[in-house]
């Protein structure tokens, strides 16, 4: 397991992402509403869409090429569709609003 | 059967006294030993396909109610061909003219009408009839088979109904009537008009303004004699000129007649035990004649029979449809206009629709539909509700073109509340007709019939029913769909109306007063509220990014391996060799994989890394073409005058000039244009959203039109002469459509929707029109190259980059 400082809290738009790529993994970074920040693979269950570049709603994104629901904190679909992505544990520094990304 | 069980007797074994027993069996099925007892020798069957059965549209087996075999397995004694003569309300017993007796505990009477015949010298003639029964059926077509010439008096809905009848049946038919235009009490006299032409096209011929004064003949009838000493030849009479209830069994047993057995609001007569029900029954003053209101009695009935609570029948709003193939003709409440209350009517005689709506005190009180009645359901459900309408009356007016109804039926009826009659007749709302698909599993009109009624009766109806099977077992959604998305149960023009009412002026905002039921909304909801806002307040409103999708959020087109393509504005399709050249050495510079011409004239670069686009856009240093935005496209062109031989205007000018106007425009869908320089159109510009063909001296102006998965050729809109003129009706007509069409609605759904009239009427006056052309202006004026703001701003071009490689690791 590595912990790594990936950023800061300021890089990500709220109901924005980022891409993050770490070895072969592309990781994609949400900020929520709340301020939140939670991370996923990038790539969607369906057909491998890019779900950096989804809509975020609540705590859930739109992968923006068949629509599929994914919650960003389980990572599970959801229904009426099946599947799960990979979740990344973040951590982020209330002083220094340090992103931490644990993997 | 027990012994315990009350007994029940049903005089009349028509619609409404049935219709009260079903409800009955279902709420209380042990309760009663029940008996009918009906004139006729049928089992019950729906006297409103009479018509139909005379129409050719059905056969006489095709419209039977409830078969013998029901009324065995329901327990009940049926006795047809049996007409009670006496009602002995002490004993509590009744007695038919074949001698029977039976004793009742509680007692309907639904005698139905008798129809009226004019008390006329000769009117006891062979051949003349009413158009009542069966055997009336079946006598209009015995005579069919054996004579020629027919007339109807009476030009209401019954009359004209027999008349296109025998008209089927091959015989010559004339409708004499005495008042100056037909169906009065439905319709006003304009409607009235155009109806009669339209069925003196089917062949119906008229006799207005005529008194009949004698029936001629010997023995069978061989004219009418008129007050005015004309005489019209005939081998058969039908009269149709109105119905009175059949009260002379209620009068002789001293129950309480007025025009109608008078009965309260639990359908009881004065005497105990004794209800009435149907045509024969007066409630508050009023005989109803239709089947609507008599099945709302039969309800409240069968439930006071059950010892079910009930409000009591409080009375009924009614409509008419008239059941004439091939014409259209709905009214519904009160459609004349008396002191207090105003009328707005819409007349096409080109296109035959006539349209009349009556208002009092901001409710629509009345309704009348000639030539398309696509809107009739949906006017109905508000008189009856009696919701206040100030504001929308030009929307009702102009309503749903039923052009629009067949195309896009799903629109209309997804928007539909949830107790929206669909069914008059039956009572049966769309929300109980979703239930039967949906979770009783209904797959076709036929089960659907069988399972609620709907469309049961005078099958009008049955289109709307089809398009709601087709709306919720075409995909076996399981949730109803309302409003414009799940979050929401309103309706886009609902969320306009109130976003303008309170003044909202955030995407949050909206959601929280309107009460979303996901608190951040969904992709469909978020960028529609984000259009409908930035276009009721483009100088106030900050567009929300993060509510856009993909392709507008990062102003390139995704495609499916996630990479990008860059088309840059070519405006007209008009470039330069050294714009070619700058293209060329950037896709060299990036390594475009692909290049390519798009279908509206402009080079897409395909295959871009979203890390590149900034850079990309940076080295073009020329905007990049909304190739993928819900916004001005493209504006195709062909050589037009300047070049090309058959070119009478300069098609490249003028469709540069409108591209440079418009870009940028947010719209609630994709806008395409193009301009061609002659009729020969090689710009194709009759599929386009908005097309401009040269003509010789001027410029025909086309909307509508679409090339994509429905296509569409184009209205012409209006010619007009200048380049200025051009411009200001592209204008006008963008922002007409920008106000008024849903997001995600592309013009050419959404005239086939409002039609193309309700446009034309708006963009015709010069006010108007240059009133649009200001706004659009003001919303152009705020608009800004996003591809430079990108550029040139960190924070928004952060979005593109990757987050570097992590620097420090821990452990
Ligand atoms: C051709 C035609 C077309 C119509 N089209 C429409 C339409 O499009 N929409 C609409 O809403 N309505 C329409 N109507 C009207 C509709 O059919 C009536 O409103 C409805 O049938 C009335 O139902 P009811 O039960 O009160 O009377 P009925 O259906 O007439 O039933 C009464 C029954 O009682 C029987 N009866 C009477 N007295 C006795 C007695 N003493 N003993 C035993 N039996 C007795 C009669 O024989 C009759 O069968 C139409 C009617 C006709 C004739
Ligand atoms: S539309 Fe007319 S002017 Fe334009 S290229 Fe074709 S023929 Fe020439
Ligand atoms: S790839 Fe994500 S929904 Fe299809």
């Amino acid at each position: 397991m590595t912990k790594m400082l990936v950023g800061k809290v300021t890089d990500i738009d709220v109901k924005g992402s980022r891409k993050l790529q770490v070895g072969d993994k592309e990781i994609a970074l949400f900020k929520l509403t709340s301020g939140e920040v939670l991370a996923v693979e990038n790539k969607c269950p369906h057909k491998g869409g890019v779900l950096s570049e989804g809509m975020v709603c609540g705590s859930k994104v739109h992968c923006p090429l068949h629509d599929w629901r994914i919650d960003l904190h389980s990572g599970d679909v959801q229904a009426p569709d099946t599947g799960h992505v990979t979740t990344y544990e973040v951590e982020v520094d209330p002083d220094s609003g340090h992103i931490y990304l644990t993997m | 059967m027990s012994a315990a069980r009350k007994k029940l007797i049903l005089v009349g074994n028509g619609m409404a006294g049935v219709r009260a027993i079903e409800h009955l069996l279902k709420l209380a099925p042990e309760a009663y030993e029940i008996t009918i007892f009906g004139s006729e020798p049928h089992p019950n069957y729906n006297r409103i396909m009479l018509s139909s059965v005379l129409a050719g549209g059905a056969a006489m087996e095709d419209i039977i109610i409830n078969d013998l075999e029901w009324y065995k397995s329901n327990n009940i004694n049926l006795y047809t061909g049996h007409t009670v003569t006496s009602i002995d309300t002490e004993q509590r017993k009744v007695t038919t003219d074949k001698g029977i007796e039976a004793h009742y505990d509680e007692l309907v009477l639904a005698t139905g009408s008798d129809p009226f015949m004019l008390p006329l010298p000769g009117a006891d003639k062979e051949g003349v009839i009413a158009f009542r029964d069966i055997k009336d059926c079946e006598i209009m077509q015995e005579t069919s088979k054996t004579h020629k010439k027919a007339l109807v008096i009476g030009g209401g809905l019954l009359g004209l109904e027999a008349a296109r009848g025998l008209l089927h049946l091959g015989m010559e038919v004339s409708v004499v009537h005495i008042h100056d235009y037909i169906m009065e009490r439905q319709l006003d006299e304009a409607a009235a008009v155009m109806l009669r032409k339209e069925l003196e096209a089917q062949g119906m011929k008229f006799l207005l303004k005529k008194q009949s004064e004698a029936i001629l003949g010997k023995k069978r009838v061989k004219g009418l004699l008129f007050a005015d000493g004309t005489v019209e030849d005939t081998d058969l009479i039908v009269m149709a000129v109105g119905i009175k209830p059949n009260v002379a069994l209620a009068r002789k047993s001293g129950i309480e007649v007025n025009r109608g057995i008078v009965v309260s609001d639990y359908m009881e007569t004065n005497i105990p035990g004794i209800y009435a029900v149907g045509e024969c029954a007066e409630h508050r003053g009023i005989a109803y004649g239709l089947v609507a209101p008599l099945y709302e009695q039969g309800a409240v009935l069968a439930k006071k029979l059950a010892g079910v609570p009930t409000e009591g029948y409080a009375g009924s709003v009614t409509s008419t449809k008239l059941k004439v193939s091939g014409v259209d003709v709905f009214s519904a409440g009160r459609f004349t206009e008396q002191p207090g209350s105003r009328s707005l009517r819409y007349q096409d005689e080109i296109e035959g629709v006539y349209k009349k709506l009556v208002i009092e005190d901001d409710k629509l009180v009345g309704a009348v539909l000639f030539g398309d009645t696509g809107d009739g359901a949906h006017l109905f459900s508000m008189i009856k509700n009696g919701e206040r309408i100030k504001g929308k009356e030009k929307e009702l007016l102009l309503g749903i073109s039923s052009d629009a109804l067949g195309a896009s039926k799903g629109n209309r009826l997804e928007g539909m509340a949830d107790d929206e009659i669909i069914c008059g007749c039956n009572g049966v709302s769309k929300g109980a007709i979703a239930e039967a698909i949906q979770s009783g599993g209904c797959t076709s009109v036929g089960q659907i019939k069988a399972c609620t009624k709907a469309s049961a009766s005078c099958g009008g109806c049955k289109p709307l029913v089809e398009g709601l099977l087709q709306m919720y077992a075409g995909d076996n959604v399981v949730t109803v769909k309302e409003g414009i998305c799940g979050c929401t149960t309103l309706g886009r023009d609902e969320i306009v109306a109130e976003i303008k009412r309170m003044e909202l002026k955030t995407v949050k905002e909206v959601m929280n007063v309107l009460e979303w039921s996901n608190e951040e909304g969904c992709p469909k909801c978020r960028p529609s509220l984000n259009y409908y806002l930035g276009m009721l307040w483009p100088e106030e409103y900050i567009d929300e990014k993060e509510s856009r999708y993909t392709n507008e959020r990062y102003h390139a087109n995704i495609q499916k391996d996630g990479t990008y393509s860059v088309v840059p504005r070519i405006y007209g399709g008009v470039t330069s060799p050294a714009e070619l050249i700058k293209i060329a050495e950037v896709a060299v510079k990036f390594d475009v994989p692909l290049v390519k011409f798009t279908g509206g004239q402009r080079l897409d670069l395909l295959g871009v890394k979203k890390e590149d686009l900034p850079k990309m856009w940076e080295e073009l240093d020329m905007p990049s073409g909304h190739a993928y935005g819900k916004t001005l496209r493209t504006v195709k062109t062909c050589v037009g005058s300047t070049f090309c031989r058959f070119g009478t205007q300069d098609a490249m000018g003028m469709g540069i000039r409108l591209e440079k106007a418009f870009e940028r425009l947010n719209a609630p869908g994709k806008v395409k244009l193009a301009v061609s320089g002659c009729p020969r159109n090689c710009a194709e510009a009759t599929i386009k959203d908005f097309g401009v063909v040269a003509i010789d001296g001027g410029w025909e102006l086309h909307v509508g039109g679409n090339g994509g998965v429905h296509v569409r050729a184009t209205d012409l809109l209006c010619v007009v002469k200048t380049d200025d003129e051009v411009l200001e009706w592209a204008s006008a007509f963008l922002q007409y459509y920008r106000e008024n069409a849903g997001w995600n609605e592309r013009t050419a759904q959404w005239v086939e929707r409002v039609g193309l009239d309700s446009i034309k009427q708006a963009l015709e006056d010069p006010q108007e029109r240059l009133a649009l052309v200001e706004r659009i202006q003001t919303a152009l004026s705020v608009t800004t190259d996003p591809w430079k703001e990108i550029v040139n701003t960190p924070d928004l071009r952060k979005n593109f980059e990757q987050i570097t490689q992590p620097a420090t690791e821990t452990v």
